[in-house]
């Protein structure tokens, strides 16, 4: 449908608030991206500085070849779905889905058509004659998605569309809206502070942090290869294990001193880390092996159904979150010792920077 | 004795509204039924109650001003009132529109006609719209090398719907843009991305968000108008010419205290009292019906 670009954007909000700064994002025809990151970061912002409602203080913004920047909203041809739904509570649901075509000045016929089509396609034909407060909350959201798709977009903007839904509905609708992007192959711009949301809809993964871009990949590239240790940080649930380290050279070459304890290093890992004397090390839970030992110990112990998920006290009094695969038991209080799975393991600098 | 819990109930529920009654019974139906009762009576300066039944009800009815007391109040109710909401949209609209500094800054600049003394106030305006050339207005069009234009003569309604309006549209255009503040502001960003213009934004979302507040003010200033009369008092004072600008309430006000010994004719004056009682009382009723203020009162329109 549209490709969007975004060079060196920046937003200042009167009174010197930086909420963007220098992004550069490239989003392709077609792809679902997820603008992701904590609260307060500035994906509003970004969002609402691609539909038009604020105007980047530096920078370009491009919709294929064009220049948006001075382009009025409605001329971007986007449908954008709220957190807030915003509905409006005083027209029907009908009357909610047609109001983007009777702007367009459609013929009746047509509007009928088209808002009978969106209804169809999320499931709310029968809800066309109520009122937004006579709907549940993922009936008022299908009808939000539903004004967004009647205006047949080029591209769609949501923000944090499903964050007021309980668990169960939003996993539901969440499935609806991955059918219906990829069914409609409309370029989807979706934000969210849920990196679980995220992973699941994502073909990419914008992360965002403080305004800055941290990183933009695959959900697996995030995973598996996060370029800082805030990405690092943020994605995967439990939590990754972020550790600070010193290497230390001893004759059996170098070593990670961490946790009250050292570890040698694997040759291709201490090859990379020659001459720097700090890293941070970090390893997903599931990642941490444990067997019987000594040294260390099981703080608490939770039973997920499938595997087990453990703290466990390391000799400095750090706890690690380890993620014991299905099968494999261990008693609170019991001394245990700790080796990792190095091939999956990253190390980075105290700034943040990966290192390998 | 014991009493059953229902009858408990009961007892408190009394108690409780006991306040409240007392004080709606001692200023609210004491002077009404006082008032219809005065209507009843020859009242006058010499303070006698010499009851004459409806006499002073035929003697308004065939009386040959009411008509022109009437159609006045009609006109100033009317008009004031859609100076006012209009206004107050207007102020509203604009202050909410503007940075919050300055939008403030409009609406409490609005404010000082109302706690500038309405003595003052009448002065100021009868010195701006002023029909002699000395006015301010006028010394300007006569600067400009125009006309003196006899304002007050011309233009007697506009004028009174000014000198009150811009004290009543203080309180709706305060009314109004808190309510327009407290919409969401996702509501006009979907509308602006959906391509409606500012207009569209204003007739198809705002003015529909905030129908209750308008509703509660067109239903609340009314009766307060039908009431009021100090800024034709002090201005025009029931002309120019004969009962132009003489409503109902300032008649009554004339034939009780016109003129200290000559007036005082209180029987006769509690008449006209008493229909815009009734007046009010209906139209009290009117708009509950038709805005539903009970809705209004019962769920919050807005958070
Ligand atoms: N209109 C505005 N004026 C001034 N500052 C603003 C404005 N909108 C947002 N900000 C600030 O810009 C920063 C980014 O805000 P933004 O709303 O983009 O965050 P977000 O990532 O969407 O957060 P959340 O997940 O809480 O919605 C915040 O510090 C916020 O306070
Ligand atoms: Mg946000």
């Amino acid at each position: 449908m549209v490709t969007v670009k975004l060079e060196n954007v920046t937003k200042i909000f009167r009174g010197g608030v930086e909420a963007v700064r220098d992004l550069n994002l490239e989003v392709k025809d077609g792809e679902f991206l997820v603008l992701l990151g904590p609260s307060g970061c500035g994906k509003t912002t970004t969002l609402l500085m691609i539909a038009g409602v604020y105007k980047p203080t530096k920078g370009y913004i491009y919709f294929d070849d064009k220049i948006v920047n001075d382009l009025e909203p409605k001329d971007r041809n986007i449908g954008m779905v709220f957190q807030s739904y915003a509905l409006y509570p005083h027209m029907s649901v009908y009357e909610n889905i047609a109001f983007p075509l009777r702007l367009k000045k459609l013929p009746k016929e047509e509007i009928d058509k088209r808002v009978r089509e969106a209804a169809s396609m999320l499931h709310i034909e029968n809800l066309l004659d109520r009122r937004p407060s006579q709907l549940s909350g993922g009936q008022q959201q299908r009808v939000a998605l539903a004004r967004a798709v009647v205006k047949q977009p080029g591209l769609f903007l949501m923000d944090e569309p499903l964050s007021n839904l309980d668990a169960k509905i939003r996993i539901e609708v969440r499935a609806e809206l991955k059918r219906l992007q990829r069914e409609l192959g409309i370029t989807t711009i979706y934000v969210t502070h849920d990196q679980a949301e995220a992973m699941s809809l994502a073909d990419r993964i914008a992360v965002m942090n403080e305004g800055r871009l941290m990183q933009l990949g695959t959900p697996d590239e995030l995973y598996y290869k996060p370029a800082n240790t805030f990405v690092a940080g943020f994605i995967g649930a439990p939590a990754a294990n972020l550790v600070e380290a010193d290497v230390v050279e001893t004759e059996r070459g170098l070593e990670l001193s961490m946790l009250g304890t050292r570890f040698p290093l694997p040759s291709d890992l201490a090859a990379a880390v020659q001459g720097v004397s700090r890293v941070v090390f970090m390893v997903r839970s599931e990642d941490v092996k444990i067997s019987p030992g000594k040294g260390f110990f099981v703080y608490s112990a939770e039973w997920l159904g499938r595997e087990t998920f453990v703290h466990i006290q390391a000799p400095d009094g750090t706890l690690l979150r380890v993620t014991l695969p299905p099968g494999q038991h261990v008693a609170v209080g019991e001394a245990v010792s700790v080796s990792f799975d190095y091939k999956k393991v990253h190390l980075y600098r105290p700034s943040g920077e990966l290192i390998v | 004795m014991k009493l059953s819990r229902e009858a408990s109930k009961k007892v408190l529920v009394l108690v409780m509204l006991l306040p409240a009654a007392a004080t709606i019974t001692l200023f609210l139906a004491f002077p009404a039924a006082l008032t219809v009762l005065i209507s009843l009576t020859e009242l006058d300066y010499r303070f006698q109650w010499i009851w004459c039944g409806v006499g002073n009800y035929a003697k308004l009815f065939n009386s040959p001003v009411l008509q022109f007391i009437v159609k006045a109040t009609a006109i100033y109710v009317a008009g004031t009132l859609a100076f006012n909401t209009l206004m107050g949209l207007v102020i509203a609209l604009v202050s909410t529109r503007v940075h919050e500094g300055l939008g403030t800054f409009i609406r409490a600049i609005w404010l000082l006609p109302r706690v500038l003394p309405s003595v003052v106030w009448a002065l100021l305006m009868m010195w701006i719209f002023s029909p002699l050339e000395h006015g301010f207005l006028n010394s300007l069009i006569v600067k400009a090398g125009g006309k003196p234009i006899p304002w007050t003569f011309l233009y007697h309604w506009p004028f009174l719907f000014i000198v009150n309006g811009f004290i009543g549209s203080s309180l709706s255009g305060i009314v109004f843009s808190s309510a327009i503040k407290s919409i969401p502001q996702d509501y006009i960003i979907a509308a602006r991305v959906d391509g409606a213009s500012s207009f569209t934004i204003v007739r198809k979302i705002i003015l529909p968000m905030i129908k209750w507040h308008i509703a509660f003010f067109v239903a609340y200033n009314t009766l307060s108008l039908i009431a009021s009369f100090e800024y034709i008092l002090l201005t025009l004072n029931g002309g120019p010419g004969f009962y132009s600008t003489e409503v109902m309430i300032l008649h009554a006000y004339h034939l009780a205290f016109g003129q200290y010994m000559v007036a005082m004719d209180f029987g006769y004056a509690a008449t006209i009292v008493t229909i815009l009682l009734v007046i009010g009382l209906v139209l009290s009723i009117a708009y509950w019906r038709v805005f539903r203020l009970r809705r209004l009162m019962i769920e919050p329109k807005l958070e």
